[in-house]
C-alpha cells in the first residue's frame, strides 16, 4: 500500500515536471506545446547517452541534459512558436505537433529505435523506514524533483525575469507596453520549461529502467492528463496534478497491470475535461471566445475542378490500374484509397465544422474492429458489418467527443487526442471484446455476387467506390445549407449561436457523420489486411490523417484525396523507412503550417 | 403585448457586481436606449439579455413568456436577434451568405422538424433529416433557398449601395462600417421580433455614424422595436423614445430623452460631484 504510494509519488514527480514546462509555456505564449513529450525522450536519450557511452557521473549527465534540452526547447520556439505568434492558435498546435514528431523519430534514426536500460546509477533498495523498502533513487528523483519545483517558485517570486514571465502570463500587451522584451521572456519560458522536463527524462529514464526514442509520447501524454488535471496555467496545480496522476496510475496498475496504464491515464483526461475543465486549480473565463481555425484560411479558396475534369479522374482512377499498374503498386493505391477516405472525415470536421481533431483513429479502429469482430464471431455478411461498423462508429465518436462541447479551442483539441489514445488503450485492455493485444486474425474478404473479393484490384475498385461515393457525399454536404451552417460554427461561434444555430448540436453532427465515413474505412482497411491489432491505430495513424488534410487543403475533399497520393501513395511507392516515413510527415506538416497554411490544393483568394 | 420585460437582473464576476438589481421594459415599436459611464454594465446587461451570459438571479420575460437563462440560439429562434460590440462577421463567407445565416431560423424544408431541437434525444433524428435533405436537395429546400435569397437581396438594399455591389466579396475583404452593416443587416433579416444593437456606431466618422442613424430611423419608423446601447449621445437622442441610465451596475435614471438628458443624477455619473468649495 504504502509502497504503491511510493512508487506513485516518484513516477508522479516526473509528470509533475513535465506539467510545469507544460503550464509555463502555456501561461507565457497561451500554446499548448505539444513537442514537451518529446522533450522528456530527448532528456532520456541523451541522458543514457552521456552516462553509458561516455560514462559521466550523474551530476555531469544532468548537466549535460540541461545544456541538450534547454536548446532543444529554444530551437522549438524560435522555429515553431514565434513565427507564429499572429496566426491563430490551431498553427502553434499543428506546429508543435509535428516538431514532435520530427524530434521522436530524429531520435529514432540517431539512436535506433530498440528499447535501451537505462543504468540508476544509484541504488534501488537499500533504504528501509518502518518496514517500507526503497532505494538513494526514489530518494534522489523526489529530492530533485521537490528542489527544482522550489528554485522555480522562487525563480518567478523573487527575480526580476521570473516576474517579467509572471507579467506576460497575465497580460501580454501590457508586458509588452512596460517595456519587457517579450520575445526573450518567452525564449528563457521555454529554455527553463525544456530544461524541467530534460531533468523529468533523466529521472523518469532511471525509474523506469528502460528507455526508448518514443518514450516521450506515453510519459508526454500522462504530463499533459497532470497539467490539464491541475489546471492547465496553473504551477502549484500542476504539481499536485503529476503527483496525483502518479499515484492514480501507481494503484491502477497494482491492481489491474501495466497494460491499465493508458487505459487510466486518457480516462481521468478525458473525465477531467468533461467535469471540470479548468482543472482543480484553474479558472474558467466567464466569456472566452476565440475561434480555433477562423482566418488561419484567411484568404483561402479551395481550387474547384469542372466535372468533365472530375469525370476524367475518375475513369483514369478506375481504367489505369486495370491496365498498366501490377498487383504491388495497386495494392498502394488500396491504402491511398483508405487513407483518402480516412482524410475525407477530417474535412468535415476539421475543415468544414473547423473542429481540429488529433483523434480520428478512433472511429477508424471502431469501425475496423466492429466489421472484424461481426464478420468472425458471428459470421455476419460484410455488405451488411459494413453499415453497422459505420453507425457504431459514429455513436461512439459523438458519445466520447460531445462532453466536450463547453470546451474551446485547444481543449478540445486535447479532448479529440484523449479520445484516439483511450480507445487504442482500451483495445489492449478489454480482451473480453477485442482479444487484446494480439487482436483479430482471418478475417474474411467480402463476397460480391457469389465471387471472393480478395485480389488486389478487385478490393481496389470495391474501395475506390466507396471512395467516390463519400466524395461525392462530403461535396454535396458542403454545398448545402448544412454547409454553410457548419461555416459559420467554424468562423464564429458566439455569433453563429447569436443567429439562432445551435453549435453543439452541429459539431456533435460533423462528429458523427465524420465518424461514420471514418468507421466505414476502418471496415475496408480490416477487410483489407485481413488482421488487426490495436498498435495499428495508434497516433500516428490520427496524425498521418490530420497531415493529409493540412497538406490537401484543410477545407478541400479533392485535397483530401491529392494529399493521400502524396502521403500514402509516394513513401509506399519510395519503400521509405516507417521511421524516415514519420520524420517526413512531420517536416512536411511543419512546413506547410509555416509556408503554406491554406494547403497544395487551396489558392489565395487576394 | 410587452417584447420585453426585465426583473431584478443581477451577475457578479468574481465579486464585482456587474450588473446589480436592472429592472426595465420595451414595448412594441420602441427604441429604448441603455447609456452609462464606461464599465456601468451596459453591454452585460445585454448579454444577460440575449443569453450570451446567464444572470445569477432576476427574470427575462420575452413575448409573455420567462426565457431567463435560455441560450442565445433558443432566444434568436423565438426572435430576439442581436449585434456584437466590435462586429462580429463569418469572414470567409460570402457578405450574402453572412445574411443568409441570420435567416437559418426561418427556414423550415431545410431544417425538418426542428421543433425537437431542444428535446434531448428527439433532436437527432431532426439533425439527421437535415443531413438527409441536404444530401437530396430537395425541389421544396431549392425553392426555399431561392426564396431567402430573395430576401438577402432585400435586406442588402436597405444599405443602398453599400453592401449590394460587394454581395459576393467575402465580408474579411469588408471595411469595418461596411462589415457592421453587413452584421445589422444579419441580425434584421430573420425579421425580429426585438433587435438589440451593442454599439452599433463604435468606431465609425461622424458621416457613417449620421447614415447608421437615418437606417436606424427607417426602422422604426418601420415599426421595428430596437434595444440600443451607444455611447454618441446625440444619436441617443434622436432614436430613442426612452433612455435607461446605468452606474455601477444599477439604473439610475430612466425616462424620456430630454428628461434624462438634464437628471442632475446622470450628470454626476458622467462628470463626477461638485464638490463644496473648500474655505481655508
Amino acid at each position: 500500500m504504502l509502497d504503491t504510494a511510493l512508487a506513485g509519488l516518484v513516477n508522479g514527480s516526473s509528470y509533475a515536471l513535465l506539467a510545469l514546462g507544460l503550464s509555463l509555456i502555456f501561461g507565457v505564449a497561451n500554446v499548448i506545446n505539444f513537442a514537451h513529450a518529446s522533450v522528456f525522450a530527448v532528456g532520456a536519450m541523451s541522458g543514457w547517452w552521456f552516462s553509458v557511452d561516455l560514462d559521466w557521473p550523474l551530476w555531469a549527465v544532468l548537466l549535460g541534459v540541461t545544456a541538450v534540452t534547454g536548446l532543444l526547447g529554444l530551437v522549438i520556439n524560435v522555429i515553431a512558436v514565434t513565427p507564429l505568434a499572429k496566426a491563430p492558435p490551431i498553427a502553434a498546435l499543428l506546429s508543435t505537433f509535428a516538431v514532435s514528431v520530427v524530434v521522436d523519430n530524429g531520435a529514432q534514426l540517431v539512436f535506433g529505435p530498440e528499447t535501451r536500460r537505462f543504468p540508476a546509477l544509484l541504488a534501488t533498495d537499500n533504504l528501509g523506514l518502518g518496514g517500507l523498502r526503497f532505494g538513494t533513487l526514489d530518494v534522489t528523483i523526489l529530492v530533485v524533483a521537490i528542489g527544482l519545483m522550489l528554485v522555480l517558485g522562487w525563480f518567478l517570486r523573487a527575480s526580476r525575469y521570473g516576474r517579467a514571465i509572471r507579467a506576460v502570463a497575465q497580460d501580454r500587451d501590457a508586458a509588452a507596453q512596460m517595456g519587457i522584451p517579450l520575445a526573450r521572456v518567452q525564449n528563457l519560458a521555454f529554455v527553463i520549461a525544456s530544461v524541467l522536463g530534460g531533468v523529468a527524462g533523466v529521472l523518469g529514464g532511471m525509474y523506469l529502467n528502460n528507455i526508448s526514442p518514443t518514450v516521450g509520447s506515453t510519459v508526454g501524454m500522462s504530463a499533459f492528463a497532470a497539467a490539464t488535471l491541475g489546471g492547465l496555467g496553473s504551477l502549484p496545480g500542476a504539481v499536485a496534478g503529476g503527483l496525483l496522476l502518479g499515484v492514480v496510475e501507481a494503484f491502477g496498475v497494482s491492481w489491474w497491470g501495466g497494460n491499465a496504464r493508458t487505459l487510466i491515464t486518457f480516462a481521468v483526461l478525458l473525465i477531467v475535461l468533461w467535469v471540470r475543465p479548468s482543472g482543480l486549480f484553474g479558472k474558467r473565463a466567464p466569456l472566452a471566445a476565440e475561434p480555433m481555425t477562423g482566418t488561419f484560411f484567411g484568404a483561402a479558396r479551395t481550387v474547384r475542378l469542372r466535372p468533365w475534369q472530375v469525370a476524367v479522374a475518375a475513369v483514369a482512377a478506375y481504367v489505369v490500374p486495370a491496365v498498366a499498374l501490377d498487383d504491388y503498386t495497386v495494392q498502394i493505391g488500396v491504402q491511398v484509397v483508405v487513407y483518402a477516405i480516412l482524410a475525407l472525415s477530417l474535412t468535415l470536421v476539421s475543415g468544414q465544422a473547423g473542429q481540429i481533431s488529433l483523434g480520428q483513429a478512433a472511429p477508424l479502429a471502431i469501425g475496423a474492429y466492429t466489421s472484424a469482430l461481426l464478420t468472425t464471431a458471428t459470421g455476419l455478411d460484410f455488405w451488411l458489418s459494413l453499415p453497422i461498423s459505420g453507425v457504431v462508429a459514429a455513436v461512439l465518436s459523438v458519445v466520447l467527443v460531445s462532453p466536450s462541447w463547453r470546451l474551446r479551442g485547444h481543449y478540445v483539441s486535447i479532448a479529440t487526442l484523449a479520445t484516439g489514445l483511450l480507445v487504442a488503450a482500451a483495445a489492449v485492455n478489454f480482451d473480453w471484446l477485442t482479444n487484446g493485444p494480439s487482436g483479430v486474425s482471418a478475417i474474411p474478404p467480402p463476397t460480391l455476387f457469389g465471387a471472393s473479393v480478395s485480389a488486389p484490384l478487385a478490393v481496389y475498385f470495391l474501395d475506390l467506390t466507396i471512395l467516390l461515393v463519400v466524395l461525392l457525399l462530403v461535396v454535396r454536404l458542403r454545398r448545402s445549407t448544412l454547409g454553410r451552417i457548419w461555416s459559420a460554427v467554424r468562423e464564429d461561434e458566439v455569433a453563429a449561436r447569436s443567429s439562432g444555430i445551435a453549435v453543439a448540436d452541429y459539431k456533435s453532427l460533423a462528429f458523427g457523420i465524420g465518424g461514420f465515413v471514418a468507421g466505414i474505412g476502418g471496415a475496408l482497411f480490416a477487410q483489407q489486411y485481413g488482421y488487426i491489432d490495436p498498435s495499428v491505430f495508434g497516433i500516428s495513424v490520427s496524425l498521418l490523417a490530420l497531415t493529409i488534410v493540412v497538406l490537401g487543403g484543410l477545407n478541400s475533399p479533392l485535397g483530401a484525396v491529392v494529399g493521400a497520393i502524396v502521403l500514402v501513395g509516394l513513401p509506399e511507392a519510395l519503400r521509405m523507412l516507417q521511421e524516415t516515413r514519420m520524420l517526413t510527415y512531420g517536416l512536411l506538416l511543419l512546413a506547410v503550417v509555416l509556408f503554406r497554411p491554406q494547403g497544395l490544393m487551396g489558392k489565395v483568394a487576394r | 403585448m410587452t417584447v420585453l420585460e426585465v426583473t431584478g437582473l443581477r451577475r457578479s464576476f468574481a465579486g464585482l457586481r456587474a450588473v446589480d438589481g436592472v429592472s426595465f421594459t420595451v414595448e412594441p415599436g420602441e427604441v429604448v436606449s441603455i447609456i452609462g459611464p464606461n464599465g456601468s454594465g451596459k453591454t452585460t446587461a445585454l448579454n444577460l439579455v440575449s443569453g450570451v451570459l446567464r444572470p445569477d438571479s432576476g427574470q427575462v420575460t420575452f413575448q409573455g413568456r420567462d426565457v431567463t437563462g435560455w441560450r442565445p440560439e433558443r432566444l434568436a429562434a423565438a426572435g430576439l436577434s442581436r449585434t456584437f460590440q466590435n462586429g462580429r462577421v463569418f469572414g470567409n463567407l460570402t457578405v450574402a451568405e453572412n445574411v443568409l445565416i441570420g435567416l437559418t431560423p426561418t427556414l423550415q424544408a431545410a431544417r425538418p422538424f426542428s421543433r425537437w431541437r431542444n428535446v434531448p434525444v428527439l433532436r437527432w433524428a431532426s439533425l439527421l433529416a437535415e443531413t438527409a435533405v441536404a444530401l437530396v436537395d430537395p425541389p421544396a429546400v431549392r425553392r426555399e433557398l431561392a426564396d431567402r435569397q430573395a430576401k438577402v437581396a432585400t435586406q442588402l438594399d436597405r444599405f443602398g449601395d453599400r453592401l449590394t455591389p460587394r454581395a459576393d466579396l467575402a465580408a474579411h475583404t469588408l471595411s469595418y462600417a461596411n462589415r457592421r452593416r453587413t452584421e445589422i443587416a444579419r441580425a434584421l433579416a430573420s425579421g425580429p421580433a426585438l433587435l438589440v444593437l451593442d454599439e452599433p456606431t463604435a468606431g465609425m466618422n461622424p458621416a457613417e455614424t449620421g447614415e447608421v442613424l437615418e437606417q436606424l430611423l427607417e426602422l422604426k419608423a418601420a415599426g421595428q422595436t430596437i434595444l440600443l446601447v451607444e455611447h454618441k449621445i446625440d444619436l441617443v437622442m434622436r432614436l430613442s423614445d426612452r433612455v435607461l441610465v446605468l452606474d455601477a451596475g444599477s439604473v439610475i435614471a430612466a425616462g424620456p430623452p430630454e428628461q434624462v438628458r438634464s437628471d442632475p443624477r446622470v450628470i454626476e455619473a458622467y462628470l463626477g460631484k461638485r464638490r463644496p468649495a473648500v474655505r481655508p
